[in-house]
């Protein structure tokens, strides 16, 4: 059984591994933070998202055995001193999920978005979500919420 | 009758402990934990009660129990609203609880886009009949006449002397012992204050910070995880174990029972590895016909029986000078719930008694069923709604918690299943193949003459059999009668004045794969064979589209639908195609009309796009809906609802189809089921029509029912090509232009 510390929303967590290809999702999920979801195991959906330092991954094909030192945010962890990010706060303003399993992954990936381009136009906010996948339709809510809290009207 | 019994304040819990997430069921606000049992001697369920559907809490606060559940369409916020504006108490105050056999009257289904006008109007009847017996109960106590009191926020006050007394002081804590009286008189819709404003979903902020308990998130102490190995050919029986397989997993451990087959472990990753693990000898299956053959094949299938669905009007015996007679024939494919996180449940059977946690939408109609294969009576066997990921009719949900119910049961210990990606696109049931033929005239002034539908639909979409699921099935267990896959012949005639229409359903014994409800079941593809054909006569006739359909309607607010979007088009009446056809890229508008199962909601939807002729490809630009779903409760998740129908339905129309072999379905990821992007999302402009005074209809599905068409008479009259078989992939887009294919 390997075993390191981990970082995740700013806790050291000593994460233990019998299998190195074991997908950090599953560690997530067993440590109580179930924001982040299970869509397809295979990176295509978008559903698993999470900030690895401040990029958007997949944690569903990110296996446990190469994150060591590194730092995780997941959904539960963007709050600050007990205020929603901005996203998640548009995201709430804008009434965006309806069954909302995608939307911790779009939330992460539109962080991640705007952590680097901090004006995104439209199309790079569409772009940018491209492989994060909503079956209930909320897609224009998305977009208008990112913008918004981009400090911008879609 | 006896003394009404105390206590009935229910609240479902969740309870984060050492990371893991526990739900335990609370009773009365107070410390005891009820047990299933208990909790369902409290409750009255005879949905002919006030009390099976509303409680007086002792401090003051409301409970509503629904048999109806929200799966995100936002019934959480519009029930609280009805009975906050019936009841007259503050929205605050209302607690909800959903879809728990125990707790819950069975108020059916969460289907056929009854969420409000079934569920909601009952809730109201039974809101207005408390507060009408909550009036008298004041009067008395303040020794008033029931005329002279004010009622807010739960608070009677007598006008005169002041003197106040509250729900809570009437009769919290208590029961009502009321029947719901039909004609208890409802609040004026002129002086409400609550129903129609777009008030905020109160799951929505738990959804965006992460604190939404999903099924999928459900712990229970001791749980197992299990994952279930579907054969690898349909209707492949399991012919041996290699059991040593699995010791290359420490802690997988196996279970079977005849042809169903489970790995079970104490984590999910284990149970995951383990059923990769596990190796097993499978028979040959059943077979698929060759997927190219299948419309060839549903046409000349015998069928059990043909049915006259519709017959109005004499037949044609002679038709004007000018009449343009026309012949088409449309298919919509099998199509996946496509639910973006699979299926998943958790059950607990043990002794006599079972309780299983579902995402199902029809947690009171699979009590029977659970009991059948469980060999249990139906009152040991509870079902409670957890919301899942999003479900659209019926997807694995009710095979995941069989699954879990069956593995527990072998197990003695709480067990989750959670299904994966392969599984879901794979072995969910599938909205059915929709084979449809239309032959009809129009006179030359747009006047439609005759018209002839035939459709070749599934037997089990007809209603009385059943979906088996998977797991009792593949287990050898009673098999068990589950739901129909909705009324999927309805709107299979045109909405607008003939002398002639007819209906006929061909009823085929066979279809490949199991069919189930899917959004608004078999109406996007009737109504877009429909208002396709519609569209070609005009075209044939060389009138307006808008035109052709204002002159046969006569209800007014089909005709108002109509009007307002093609006002908001700006659309200049000529016929279709356009001026763009021969373009590279050819721009062009369509429009579509549906009454909704022809007795509830109405719709206009049209499009514009440019399709490009080279590739194929349609680019949607914008999609204009006006709708007319009677009273509006919550205008917002209207708003919602209505885009997530025109979304959803265009990501089905324009890429989404089940692909088979021989064996088995063969579109199991989203690269081999692609489903709508960002990319691909179009403007929308919706205008909704409130209603106030007219009974309140569904928004969840009809708005699907116009998209195809819209879509359709959209591409046609940009190019003047006519798509009849769905989806329009920029490959057979591309084929139909170059007149290779239809």
């Amino acid at each position: 059984m390997a075993s390191y510390t981990l970082t995740i929303n700013g806790v050291p967590r000593q994460v233990a591994f019998a299998d190195p290809d074991q997908p950090l999702l599953y560690v997530l999920r067993s440590f109580g933070l179930t924001a982040t979801k299970y869509g397809c195991g295979v990176g295509q959906c978008g559903a698993c998202m999470v900030l690895i330092g401040r990029q958007a991954v997949p944690s569903c094909i990110t296996p446990i055995s190469s994150l060591k030192g590194k730092s995780i945010t997941t959904l539960e962890g963007l709050a600050k001193n007990g205020k929603p990010h901005p996203v998640q706060a548009a995201f709430i303003k804008e009434q965006v999920p309806q069954c909302g399993y995608c939307t911790s992954g779009i939330i992460i990936s539109a962080v991640a978005l705007l952590a680097e381009k901090r004006k995104p136009t439209e199309a790079d906010v569409r772009t940018a979500l491209d492989r994060n996948l909503c079956r209930c339709g909320t897609h224009v809510r998305v977009i208008r919420a990112v913008m918004a809290a981009a400090g911008r009207r879609a | 009758m006896g003394a009404p019994v105390k206590g009935v304040q229910l609240s479902r819990r969740a309870v984060v402990k050492g990371g893991a997430l526990t739900v335990a069921f609370m009773l009365g606000g107070a410390r005891g934990k009820a047990s299933a049992q208990g909790a369902a001697r409290a409750r009255v369920l005879d949905p002919q009660q006030v009390d099976a559907f509303l409680s007086v809490n002792a401090d003051g606060t409301v409970t509503i129990f629904s048999g109806k559940v929200d799966l995100g369409q936002g019934l959480r916020i519009a029930y609280r609203q009805i009975v906050a504006e019936e009841l007259g108490v503050g929205l605050d105050m209302i607690n909800l609880i959903e879809g728990d056999t125990a707790l819950t009257p069975n108020q059916g289904r969460t289907s056929g886009s009854n969420g409000i006008q079934r569920g909601g109007v009952q809730l109201r009847q039974a809101a207005a009949t408390a507060r009408n017996a909550l009036f008298h109960l004041a009067a008395e106590k303040l020794e008033v006449k029931a005329e002279e009191l004010d009622l807010a926020d739960g608070v009677f006050t007598a006008r005169g002397s002041g003197k106040s007394i509250a729900f809570a002081k009437l009769i919290g804590g208590r029961r009502f012992d009321l029947k719901v009286d039909p004609k208890a008189p409802l609040k004026d819709p002129a002086n409400y204050s609550i129903v129609g404003k777009p008030l905020p979903r109160p799951d929505v902020p738990a959804k965006c910070l992460g604190r939404h308990i999903y099924m999928h998130d459900f712990h229970l102490p001791g749980m197992l995880h299990a994952r279930v190995i579907r054969p690898p050919a349909l209707g492949a029986k399991l012919e041996s174990v290699d059991e040593s397989s699995l010791k290359a997993v420490p802690g997988a451990r196996l279970v079977r029972l005849k042809d169903f087959l489970a790995v079970v472990a104490a984590d999910e990753w284990t149970a995951i590895r383990g059923a990769r693990a596990l190796q097993a000898q499978w028979s040959a299956g059943t077979g698929l016909p060759a997927q190219d053959k299948l419309i060839e094949l549903l046409r000349s299938d015998p069928s059990i029986s043909d049915e006259t669905l519709e017959n109005k009007g004499a037949p044609v015996t002679t038709k004007p000078d000018g009449a343009k007679s026309l012949k088409a024939s449309y298919f919509w494919p099998m199509q996946s719930h496509a639910s973006l996180g699979p299926s998943c449940a958790a059950a607990y059977v043990r002794g006599d008694t079972a309780t299983i946690w579902t995402a199902s939408q029809g947690t009171h109609g699979n009590q029977t069923s659970f009991a059948r294969f469980l060999g249990l009576p139906k009152d040991k066997v509870r079902l409670i709604y957890f919301e899942g990921s999003g479900c659209y009719g019926m997807n694995g949900h009710e095979d995941a918690a069989a699954d879990a119910a069956i593995v527990s049961r072998a197990v003695g210990r709480p067990v989750r299943v959670q299904w994966s990606r392969e599984d879901e696109l794979g072995w969910d049931p599938k909205g059915p193949p929709q084979l449809i033929d239309i032959a009809g005239s129009m006179a030359p002034d747009g006047r439609l003459i005759d018209w002839k539908t035939e459709m070749w639909l599934p037997e089990r979409t007809k209603g009385l059999p059943y979906i088996p699921l998977l797991g009792p099935q593949a287990a050898g267990l009673d098999d068990v009668a589950g739901i129909n896959a909705g009324l999927i012949w309805q709107n299979g005639d045109p909405p607008y004045a003939a002398e002639h229409i007819e209906v006929i359903a061909h009823w085929l014994k066979w279809t490949p794969l199991r069919p189930a409800p899917l959004r608004s079941p078999g109406k996007p593809a009737n109504c877009y064979a429909v208002e396709s054909f519609v569209d070609e006569l005009a075209a044939a006739a060389g009138l307006d589209p808008v035109e052709v359909r204002l002159r046969g309607l006569k209800d007014p607010r089909a005709i108002e639908v109509l009007k307002r979007v093609a006002a908001m088009m700006q659309w200049q009446p000529r016929p279709s195609p356009g001026p763009d056809k021969t373009a590279a890229v050819a721009r062009g508008r369509g429009i579509a009309f549906t009454h909704y199962k022809h007795s509830e909601t109405y719709v206009a939807m049209g499009m514009e796009v440019a399709v490009e002729r080279a590739s194929g490809k349609i680019k949607i630009e914008t999609v204009y809906c006006a709708h007319d779903c009677g009273q509006i409760i919550n205008p917002d998740t209207v708003r919602a609802q209505v885009e997530g129908c025109i979304l959803q339905t265009l990501s089905r129309v324009l890429m989404e189809e089940v692909k088979f072999d021989r064996d088995r379905v063969t579109s199991v990821d989203w690269a081999s089921y692609p489903i709508l992007r960002f990319s691909d999302v179009p403007r929308l402009e919706i205008e909704l029509i409130d209603r106030p005074k007219e009974k309140p209809v569904g928004a969840g599905e009809a708005a699907c029912t116009a998209v195809g068409a819209a879509l359709a008479n959209a591409v046609f009259d940009a190019t003047g090509a006519r798509l009849r078989t769905v989806p329009f992939t920029p490959e057979r887009v591309k084929a139909t232009l170059e007149g290779q294919a239809s």
